[in-house]
């Protein structure tokens, strides 16, 4: 089964996704901003990183420049989740290295359908 | 008796109309007999280590433990002054579930749990009860051996829940 | 601007309602996050941190109500969430008008999310405040970073009758050095309503400009507003060009999702030179809103329904009942032989009392709970009243059980206005009277005893004594002149006294003390007023820690056994001949080392029915509530041990000087004694 890393400061998002998620198979690890999902990431296998931009402690985009730092993560596939007028974060998410985005709101269905074209 | 038999048609009332059927329980309280809308009636039960609360109404007798709940008990054949009132082994305490309330009403007996249905439930008329003609909500017929027994139907949520009881608080401090 | 979509709410395979609840818990929590941080925040320098903060509130409102439906929330969070971005990234200064708006539009916000709730039908109108966040937005002082850059901005003047007017602006940025540069973008035109417009770049604040520009033409002749395009000067963090320009991504952008790398070759991709330090450096806790260390573990709190603790609140309490007749059965056991039974029963004791001291804890909540809402509040009535109020709060991490907690504050609340509306007196006035401009209200907390005590003070105008004795005659309430000052404030406890001059929306309304009397007794509590003319009013409220449990004593009275609370019971001994002496016709008192103390009979008290041949009663138990001291006599005593209270209320009534009822280990119910309601009585 593989794993999929949710990152998101609100608990109510972070339930959804999970939700969704472990519906369709998915093993799910909550963290609530980028430091408890870089030190979660540290100690398990995770198959996808799904993180919201901002977040107290360490946004999205540091996030993701951190575990690319990280052998293990250098090519994992990351989703940064923005808003519809998000260029800046799209941006500095592609420059850290993010695989993709993904506008928020979505819904739960867009959200499988973009993770499963990343993996299997 | 079965669901169905539950359902009579009634045939003076031009038939096929379904008759509902009320189940009352029925106890004894100075020489009448009453009957109470059993889904008020938690359990039935003996007297005993009630404590007494200081000056309260000499019909309320104080308050028991019931499994962990402290439920107030008024004796009835006090407050209507129904003569000499006995306490033992066969005194017999009704807990009742009104106003949201648990209480419990202490009577000389209790019979049986009787159905009745309309056609056995005429008004009452004006006759002298203990009972203020308002709790009276009809009064109740019902064959048995020694002919019938005429039961007197009692709105005891409303009765309990009466100033008159002292139960409920009124607010004054 | 996109807009916001309301996907999310019911597609077909997911029900997303499962989720509100959380949602809304969240929001709430965030909303008051935010108003916190707004009354603390220093509106002259406010921190990155807490601009960040702020800023997060919103947009994670906007996230989840914009994913579970609630259009009209997502878009006023829209709104606010453009405006605290700007002000994070500096583009915007912080003011007092700003911090007033967003409280404002905070309180809409719950009023929109309690709608959704269930609570309330009432949609509040949010136009005119999506109106005035735009505004504000849009046009205001850029901040005084010395490392910001010049602004763009375009002033219209007009309507005009004389163009000429408007030139004199260009003179201005001619003669006054370092305004910055102004540039006719009309080529010295009017345009068709007589308007002219000007390019003018500066780092002059908007109210400069108005007052300058004053001298030339009327201020309501002029709007300034950003031009759009950035200032030339760089910007922290902000890229004006298109950031994807250059990037292809692999999937159209208008199905709301995209990648930056064809998803195919993943495996392949090379990670972006990335130098070795780590960002942000997570082994540092930069944080300084306390947030717990995750270190990798899960949450150290979890969230639980009241239910659910009351309910287990109730197990263990039935737990106690059944281990206290257990160990009163085990009384007459022979000990040797059961030995083991007997070191069980004592084992049992102890884990259910230490059983039931954790599990009680769990419903303890701090006090901060009620006080945080206060600073909202003052700063409100100082606004409202026209006065200055500080508020301080001491001890706000005193607990109290949660089922108190919500039934305190309204009448502290009240305290609270009262304090506000009539005890602080004006600015003009409190420095005429040698007194600092700002007047101070106390809230404090603090554990004494089995009880917790809250004072509401303040450093006001007092109670006049005058005022009151007045008033009460006018309402033809018993007043003599040799009352104590303390039998004078108790007057104001009596129903529809207000020495108000006028009553107030603030306070008034008639509802009186009489009222916060009523709520505190409710709770087994008291409340007291204490006060120095010209120097301020204290209240004093005091209730029991909790309602359910409690160490008490039990005693026998003529055959009956009742219950004193631990706390109350100073010392008891054997009465002797000659130590109780009669006073007058019945009061009958008994010296204690130096004081002396009226003596009470609980057997008369409680009209415990006498039987022939019983002794009268010979203990006597010094019991002391609210500081005063009663002499009590009973007949026996009978032992000490934790008690489950239980409420008498709940099925009956209250009873005077009662304050409870409780099981004792043989199954009878027994009644537990109000100890203050006894003092009082005893010494009027």
């Amino acid at each position: 089964m593989q794993s999929i890393l949710a990152v998101d400061d609100s608990a109510s998002m972070r339930q959804m996704v999970a939700f969704t998620l472990k519906g369709a198979g998915y093993h799910v690890i909550e963290a609530a901003d980028g430091q408890e999902a870089y030190e979660k990431a540290m100690t398990q296998s995770v198959d996808l990183v799904l993180t919201d931009q901002n977040m107290p402690r360490m946004d999205g985009v540091t996030l993701v420049k951190n575990l690319r730092a990280l052998a293990t993560y250098a090519s994992t596939p990351i989703l940064i989740l923005t808003t519809e007028s998000g260029e800046e974060v799209k941006s500095k998410g592609r420059a850290a290295g993010a695989t993709g985005w993904l506008v928020k709101p979505f819904d739960p269905t867009k959200l499988l359908e973009v993770i499963r074209k990343v993996i299997r | 008796m079965g669901v169905m038999e539950r359902f009579r048609t009634g045939s003076a009332a031009g038939g096929g109309a379904a008759v509902r059927v009320s189940e009352f329980l029925t106890f004894k309280l100075g020489g009448e007999e009453y009957g109470i809308d059993i889904l008020k009636v938690q359990e039935i039960r003996g007297y005993e280590a009630v404590t007494r609360i200081a000056n309260a109404p000499a019909f309320i007798k104080g308050v028991v433990n019931l499994r962990g709940v402290i439920v107030p008990i008024v004796d009835l054949r006090v407050k209507f002054e129904l003569g000499e009132a006995r306490y033992d082994a066969f005194t017999v305490v009704i807990i009742l579930n009104v106003a949201g309330r648990v209480v419990g009403a202490v009577v000389d007996s209790v019979s049986d749990v009787l159905e009745l249905d309309e056609k056995q439930i005429k008004p009452a008329p004006e006759f002298n009860s203990l009972l203020d003609a308002g709790y009276i909500t009809g009064l109740g017929t019902v064959e048995s051996g020694e002919g019938e027994r005429l039961l007197i139907l009692v709105d005891i949520e409303q009765l309990m829940s009466s100033p008159a009881m002292g139960l409920l608080d009124t607010g004054a401090r | 601007m996109g807009e916001i979509s309301n996907a999310g709410l019911q597609q077909d395979d997911f029900d997303l309602t499962q989720f509100y609840a959380v949602f809304f818990e969240e929001a709430r929590e965030n909303l008051a996050n935010m108003e916190s941080m707004l009354l603390d925040i220093d509106i002259a320098r406010p921190t990155d941190e807490e601009l960040n903060a702020i800023f997060r509130v919103a947009h994670s409102i906007k996230g989840g109500a914009a994913t579970f439906g609630f259009g009209d929330v997502a878009t006023l969070t829209h709104e606010l969430e453009t405006l605290l971005d700007r002000l994070r990234r500096h583009e915007l200064s912080l003011r007092r008008g700003m911090v007033d708006l967003l409280l404002e539009a905070g309180d809409v916000v719950k009023a929109q999310l309690a709608r959704y709730q269930g609570s309330t039908d009432q949609s509040p109108p949010t136009d005119v405040l999506i109106g005035r966040i735009r505004q504000m937005a849009a046009g205001q002082e850029a901040a005084a970073e010395p490392t910001q850059g010049a602004r763009c901005l375009e002033v219209r003047i007009g309507p005009l009758k004389d163009g000429s007017a408007a030139d004199g602006l260009v003179e201005l940025f001619r003669d006054i050095p370092d305004l910055g540069t102004i540039e006719a973008l009309d080529l010295g035109q009017f345009s068709a309503e007589g308007v002219r417009r000007f390019k003018v770049m500066t780092r002059s604040p908007d109210s400069e400009l108005l007052e300058l520009f004053s001298f030339h033409v009327a201020r309501e002749q002029v709007q300034i507003a950003d031009s759009g395009a950035a200032a030339t000067a760089p910007q922290a963090g902000v890229a004006a060009q298109d950031p994807l320009a250059g990037a292809r991504p692999a999937a159209p952008e208008s199905d709301g999702y995209g990648f930056f790398v064809d998803p195919k070759t993943l495996p392949a991709q090379a990670a972006a030179a990335q130098p070795a330090a780590v960002e942000g450096d997570p082994a540092r806790r930069s944080d300084a809103r306390a947030k717990p260390a995750a270190g990798g573990l899960e949450s150290t709190t979890l969230r639980v329904s009241v239910e659910k603790v009351d309910q287990l609140i109730n197990l263990v309490g039935e737990l106690v009942i059944t281990q206290a007749m257990l160990t009163q059965q085990a009384k007459d056991l022979d000990a040797v032989k059961f030995s083991s039974l007997l070191g069980g029963i004592t084992d049992l004791e102890r884990s259910s009392r230490h059983l039931q001291e954790t599990v009680m804890s769990i419903r303890m909540t701090p006090m901060s709970f009620v006080f945080n809402r206060f600073p909202r509040l003052i700063r409100d009535l100082a606004a409202k009243l026209g006065k200055e109020l500080d508020l301080k709060m001491v001890g706000e991490a005193t607990e109290l059980d949660k089922g108190l907690i919500e039934k305190i504050i309204d009448p502290l609340t009240h305290l609270v206005r009262n304090s506000a509306d009539h005890g602080i007196e004006t600015p003009e006035k409190r420095l005429a009277a040698g007194k600092p401009a700002h007047g101070t209200i106390t809230l404090s907390a603090a554990h004494q005893g089995g009880s917790i005590l809250i004072q509401v003070s303040d450093d006001g105008q007092g109670l006049r004594r005058e005022r009151i004795v007045h008033k009460a005659r006018e309402r033809g309430l018993p007043v003599r002149d040799d009352m104590t000052d303390p039998e004078v404030w108790a007057l104001i406890w009596e129903p529809g006294f207000s020495t108000a001059d006028e009553i107030s929306d603030v306070s008034g309304r008639g509802v009186g003390m009489d009222v916060v009397r009523k709520n505190i007794a409710a709770l087994n509590g008291t409340v007291e007023l204490d006060s120095a003319e010209g120097y301020g009013t204290r209240v004093t409220v005091r209730l029991p820690l909790t309602l359910a449990i409690m160490d008490g004593m039990s005693i026998g009275v003529g055959g009956e056994t009742y219950i004193l609370p631990l706390s109350s019971v100073v010392e008891s001994f054997q009465v002797t001949a000659g130590m109780v002496q009669t006073v007058g016709a019945t009061g009958r008192v008994v010296k204690v080392r130096e004081e002396f103390m009226p003596v009470i009979a609980l057997d008369d008290v409680f009209r415990v029915p006498r039987q022939d041949g019983d002794r009268a009663p010979e203990i006597m138990m010094i019991l002391e509530a609210e500081g005063k001291r009663v002499a009590a006599l009973v007949h026996e005593l009978l032992g000490q041990h934790q008690v489950v209270v239980k409420n008498l209320e709940t099925n009956y009534r209250r009873v005077p000087d009662i304050s409870g009822a409780t099981i004792l280990g043989d199954g009878r119910v027994a009644l537990i004694v109000d100890t203050a309601s006894l003092v009082k009585r005893a010494r009027h």
